[in-house]
């Protein structure tokens, strides 16, 4: 094992408050440490220093749950590829490296302390339309539908999507596209999706423009930051179904009722 | 009816939305640049080819042809700006603190700059149209550019070119309008199908390619016009 010294940029700002980078120097810093166990030891420092440690979101420590949201050196989650912040260790970086920690920026994403953002948006956009309507009562046979392997399979890349934010985080435009394609895409794939695919992706897309985020303009800067590495096709998926939901909207409307409907 | 408006206006109102009507428009303009680049290839086959295709474009439809051209070509450059500018002002907005340091993995710098290259590419379309449609500043709407054609009086387009590419900063401008179109490309002809929901793991490397192929051929295409006449004294 071998000790880093580190320059650290860090970001702190208070919500609502205008926000600047804090330069600390880590000492010590042992190179088998997660990247979050390095910043629990600078907050120690901090802390015992009297000082205030600087807030993080971090919960499973383990590449799955996706709140580890933070921005190392321009790259979401940092230089390590389909790696989520905890899953980074300090043996990635070398001594007298400067690092630059900041939030996932994006108006959508308001940052409620240092690092923490409120994703929430993420939520309201599944909330729009990420569901399937079931019956409730005794569980369905599991066979009673047939998925193709090829779909199931499809599906599930989809459905590896831990909602962090990072495709946010790295756009450009700060567009979520990447996120709301998998959720919908994952849906809309499978057959216990097809009743509501189309309401669904046009409440799950004007959701997504109401929260404030960019446009997607095909850069591929998401695929690339996203630890989970999903494709950029959910994408091309998603403007395919929103394009056919749209016009089925405009022309036909909601099914026709013999009683006059509506 | 207001039931379709409706919906037609919230489709353009949504992301999605004003993105494909950018796509689509992008379509109409990637396959006019071609064709026009091609009619104007013809300066190579000598002044009657270039002088006669330019007289058949001026009077096909009992001359309604050309202007049925014009206003559906500046109707798809107005809705591809409009959009685009509404766009990028989203974008900018949706990102209001910038980050201290920010590292491009994958795009290239052409698909980062595409409102530049764009912006640039509208105010020489501006130029070229004052250049050679309008013919402002210049004498090209004089007899002197009047020439015979089978026994009729057309204009004569290849002494318009040839003068027109001789003075050295109107070729430079083209050339670097030309560069930016390229660059443009490069980006947008690959874009427009993701956009239209056509790419999938199989074709999005060939339309990569494509993309890159088809802004090279019209690259190269254009840019010979200039250089042939400017440089090389083609036609002088």
């Amino acid at each position: 094992m071998s000790l880093l010294n580190l320059h650290l940029k860090v970001w702190r700002q208070n919500r609502g408050h205008s926000g600047h980078f804090q330069d600390i120097e880590a000492q010590d810093i042992p190179d088998h440490a997660s990247f979050l166990e390095m910043m629990d030891i600078v907050n120690e420092r901090l802390i015992a220093k009297g000082e205030e440690p600087f807030a993080f979101d971090h919960d499973c420590r383990e590449g799955i749950c996706g709140m580890c949201s933070m921005t190392i050196n321009g790259v979401p989650h940092g230089p390590e590829k389909a790696t989520t912040t905890c899953q980074l260790h300090m043996r990635k970086f070398r001594t007298g490296d400067t690092i630059w920690i900041e939030p996932f920026r994006a108006t959508a994403f308001p940052v409620i302390k240092d690092l923490v953002v409120d994703r929430g948006a993420f939520d309201r956009i599944q909330r729009a339309g990420g569901f399937v309507t079931v019956r409730t009562g005794s569980a369905p046979d599991a066979n009673a539908i047939l998925i193709g392997k090829e779909v199931a399979d499809a599906a599930m890349d989809a459905a590896a999507c831990i909602g962090c934010g990072a495709c946010v985080a790295a756009c450009k435009n700060a567009s979520a596209m990447l996120f709301v394609s998998a959720k919908a895409g994952q849906l809309n794939s499978l057959p216990q999706g097809q009743p509501e695919k189309d309401r669904r992706t046009i409440a799950m897309v004007r959701q997504m423009d109401k929260e404030g985020f960019g446009n997607c303009t095909n850069h591929y800067e998401c695929e690339a930051a996203c630890p989970k590495e999903i494709s950029v096709r959910w994408i091309t998926k998603l403007n395919r179904d929103y394009a056919v939901a749209a016009v089925k909207e405009s022309l036909i409307g909601h099914q026709e009722r013999a009683e006059g409907g509506e | 009816m207001s039931a379709v408006l409706d919906s037609l206006s919230r489709f353009y109102a949504s992301s999605i939305g004003k993105k494909i009507l950018v796509a689509l428009t992008g379509a109409v303009l990637v396959i006019f640049v071609l064709g026009h680049m091609i009619g104007n290839l013809l300066i190579f086959a000598g002044p009657d080819a270039i002088n006669e295709y330019g007289h058949m474009l001026q009077t096909s439809l009992h001359g309604g042809g050309v202007w049925i051209a014009r206003l559906g070509l500046l109707a798809a450059v107005a809705i591809h700006i409009l959009a685009t500018v509404q766009l990028t002002k989203q974008n900018r907005s949706a990102r209001q603190d910038p980050y201290g340091q920010h590292k491009a993995q994958v795009s290239s710098k052409s698909s980062r700059a595409m409102i530049w290259s764009g912006m640039t590419i509208l105010a020489f379309v501006v130029y070229h149209l004052l250049h050679f449609t309008v013919r402002v500043g210049n004498d090209y709407n004089s007899d002197a550019y009047k020439t015979q054609l089978h026994g009729e009086t057309v204009h004569n387009v290849y002494k318009m070119v040839i003068d027109g590419f001789s003075w050295a900063p109107a070729s430079i401008f083209y050339i670097i309008a030309m560069a930016l179109l390229y660059s443009h490309l490069s980006h947008g002809v690959s874009s427009l199908f993701q956009t239209l929901g056509l790419t999938t793991h199989r074709t999005a490397p060939l339309f990569k390619t494509l993309g890159h192929a088809y802004a090279t051929l019209i690259l190269v295409g254009n840019c010979s016009i200039p250089i042939a006449i400017w440089l090389l004294g083609y036609g002088g």
